[in-house]
């Protein structure tokens, strides 16, 4: 079984990003990127069930810049076989993106596709649900196990939902997104990212898909939130607690 | 427009999310239906037919539709969706789970977590964390689907007596099955809705030293939280997660004990009204969006903190 893994280059987590103060949106330039932390564990997941012996070959794809390349290249030194790069310039919205990969996917015919559950930068949480209706397949979001069952042609599937964990069966193929406690990637080691830089990275331009890149919602303004009124340092338990019931909270 | 809303309900309870998810469907206008689909979940949608201002109340029972998952609910709701031109819900796991699948089927983009109506296809939503906020616009002939982050949102009123109308559920997508959940009781009150919410980041140094931290719970009435440190260390279950990735919340009080204050924590708390931070380091950045800032050991502040109320 082939696993699919949709990769995304983000503001790395660390970066306090700043707004620019025009409104026209976040400042990218000069800023650390990285793989959207989700997607390391996605990526770390599909590689764990090849060691297990139950995927035969991972394959990373990334819609974005030329610069994707390099969180493609990070994932290749992980420990994925090859990779795809759907170059474009415009930041396409997650609906795009989840038709980008079903017309990927009709070519590369993985049994699982494993995304990270939300972009940090957008905070969307939208692409691998997208994806599971236009392939009608399964979904198993936010998921913190996976166990496929190849025999059963089934996978199960442990979630972090809002009171606690929920444990689905689903039906392979299927879409599988990653929660935080799925899984610690690893990091990649020298050796292992020079030999990534053999591995053979294809780039499709987007074009030949005949899917509209063009977002349909506007951007009308971006900003930064209400800052909160400086506070105050108390000196003891006890004056916090007075403090606290002068503020009318206790 | 014709507004849907999505109930969140675990079949015996209306959850408060759909209070506050109301209000933003309000604030869009028009006329707004409730579903409530589930198994043996009629309470939950007498509860909803209470609200005042909406216009009808629509219930779906069924055996596979017990759990709400995704491939289940996509088929009911998208076999609705000719009547309406908006879909809504609260962005619980829940609905974060089926909205987007909704979407793709009606090949509308979603806009995920909304806290604020500016017109009735113009919303602000954060990005980066909170650290940006976004005002988009959705173009006129579009259906809409949006999700709404409740802390946003004050809970619509009651005084209202729609009609439950029930609805024939549609037949089961039979790709995935529900095996088994884990649902963690607790007498406290719900994270989300709790007045008063105190969290406990690794500084806890243990699942056990938690117990210290809700001591002072009990005392106060407030619900528990954590930091996702904590959370990966196994102190607490991941559904006691504040932050980006976690649970949002916006109490009256937070109080962050042993949290350094990293930007995915700050995401989920930054607007509760009084915020108050326990941590030894006065270098904390959790102090520079606290009100009030104790700068001590928590193990000997929790203890007398508790003693003093
Ligand atoms: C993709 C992604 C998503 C994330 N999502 C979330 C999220 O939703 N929520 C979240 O919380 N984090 C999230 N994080 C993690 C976040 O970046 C931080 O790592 C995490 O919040 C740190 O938790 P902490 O403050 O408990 O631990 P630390 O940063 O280790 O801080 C512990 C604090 O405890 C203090 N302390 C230690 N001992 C004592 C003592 N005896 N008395 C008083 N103070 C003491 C220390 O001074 C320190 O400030 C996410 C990270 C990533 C990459
Ligand atoms: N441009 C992209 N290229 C590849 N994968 C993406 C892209 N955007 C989103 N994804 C995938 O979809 C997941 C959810 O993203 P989002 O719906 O934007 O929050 C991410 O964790 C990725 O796995």
């Amino acid at each position: 079984m082939r696993i699919l893994v949709p990769v995304k280059r983000v503001v790395d987590f660390n970066v306090k990003i700043r707004v620019k103060p025009d409104g026209s949106g976040v400042d990218t330039d000069h800023v650390k990127m990285s793989m959207n932390p989700f997607d390391e564990i996605a990526v770390e997941e599909a590689i764990r069930l090849k060691e297990k012996g139950i995927a035969s070959e991972v394959v990373a794809l990334s819609v974005g810049p030329q610069k994707a390349q390099e969180t493609l290249r990070t994932a290749l030194a992980m420990g994925a076989d090859r990779a795809i790069l759907v170059k474009t310039d415009i930041a396409v919205e997650p609906l795009t993106v989840a038709k980008i990969i079903k017309s990927v996917a009709a070519e590369e015919t993985p049994g699982i596709i494993l995304l990270g559950k939300q972009a940090i930068d957008d905070d969307s949480n939208q692409t691998g649900q997208m994806l599971a209706a236009l392939l009608g397949w399964s979904q198993g979001t936010f998921a913190s196990k996976v166990e496929v069952a190849t025999a059963e042609n089934r996978v199960n599937v442990t979630r972090e939902v809002d009171g606690g964990l929920q444990t689905l069966s689903l039906q392979l193929p299927a879409i599988i997104t990653t929660d935080l406690r799925l899984n610690e990637p690893r990091y990649a080691s020298l050796p292992n990212i020079m030999k990534a830089k053999k591995k053979p990275l294809a780039e499709i331009d987007p074009a030949t898909l005949g899917i509209p890149l063009e977002p349909r919602i506007k951007i009308l303004n971006t900003e930064e939130p209400a800052p909160r009124k400086a506070g105050q340092n108390v000196a003891s338990v006890a004056e916090l607690v007075a403090k606290l019931r002068e503020a009318g909270v206790l | 427009m014709t507004i849907l809303l999505i109930a969140e309900h675990n079949n015996s309870t209306l959850n408060d999310a759909t209070a506050k998810a109301l209000s933003a469907a309000q604030a869009m206008g028009g006329d707004i239906d409730i579903l409530v689909a589930g198994n043996g979940c009629r309470a939950a949608a007498d509860a909803a037919a209470k609200f005042a201002g909406v216009r009808k109340v629509l219930l779906a029972e069924a055996p596979h539709l017990d759990h709400q998952l995704a491939e289940e609910m996509t088929t009911l709701i998208t076999s609705l969706m000719p009547g309406y031109g908006a879909l809504i819900a609260p962005a619980t796991a829940t609905a974060k789970n089926f909205m987007p699948r909704v979407a793709a089927l009606l090949d509308t983009p979603q806009i995920s977590d909304i806290i604020a109506v500016e017109a009735p296809n113009r919303f602000k939503r954060p990005i980066y964390a909170g650290n940006a906020v976004q005002t988009v616009e959705a173009p006129d002939s579009m259906k809409l689907v949006v999700t709404v982050r409740t802390t946003a949102f004050a809970a619509a009123s009651e005084g209202g007596t729609a009609p439950v109308e029930a609805i024939t559920a549609s037949a089961s997508a039979g790709v995935s099955q529900f095996v088994s959940e884990e649902i963690h009781k607790s007498d406290r009150p719900d994270l989300t809705s709790a007045r008063v919410v105190i969290s406990g980041g690794r500084g806890m140094k243990s699942g056990e030293h938690f117990q210290i931290l809700e001591r002072v719970a009990d005392k106060l009435g407030a619900a528990v939280g954590a930091s996702r440190a904590a959370v990966d260390a196994g102190y607490v279950p991941n559904d006691y997660q504040v932050g980006q990735t976690g649970k949002i919340v916006a109490p009256e009080l937070y109080i962050a004990v042993g949290i350094s204050g990293a930007i995915q924590h700050l995401a989920g708390m930054k607007d509760s009204k009084v915020i108050v931070a326990i941590n030894k380091d006065e270098g904390a950045p959790i102090f520079q969006v606290a009100d009030y800032g104790l700068v001590a050991d928590l193990f000997e502040a929790l203890p007398e903190l508790e003693a003093e109320l």
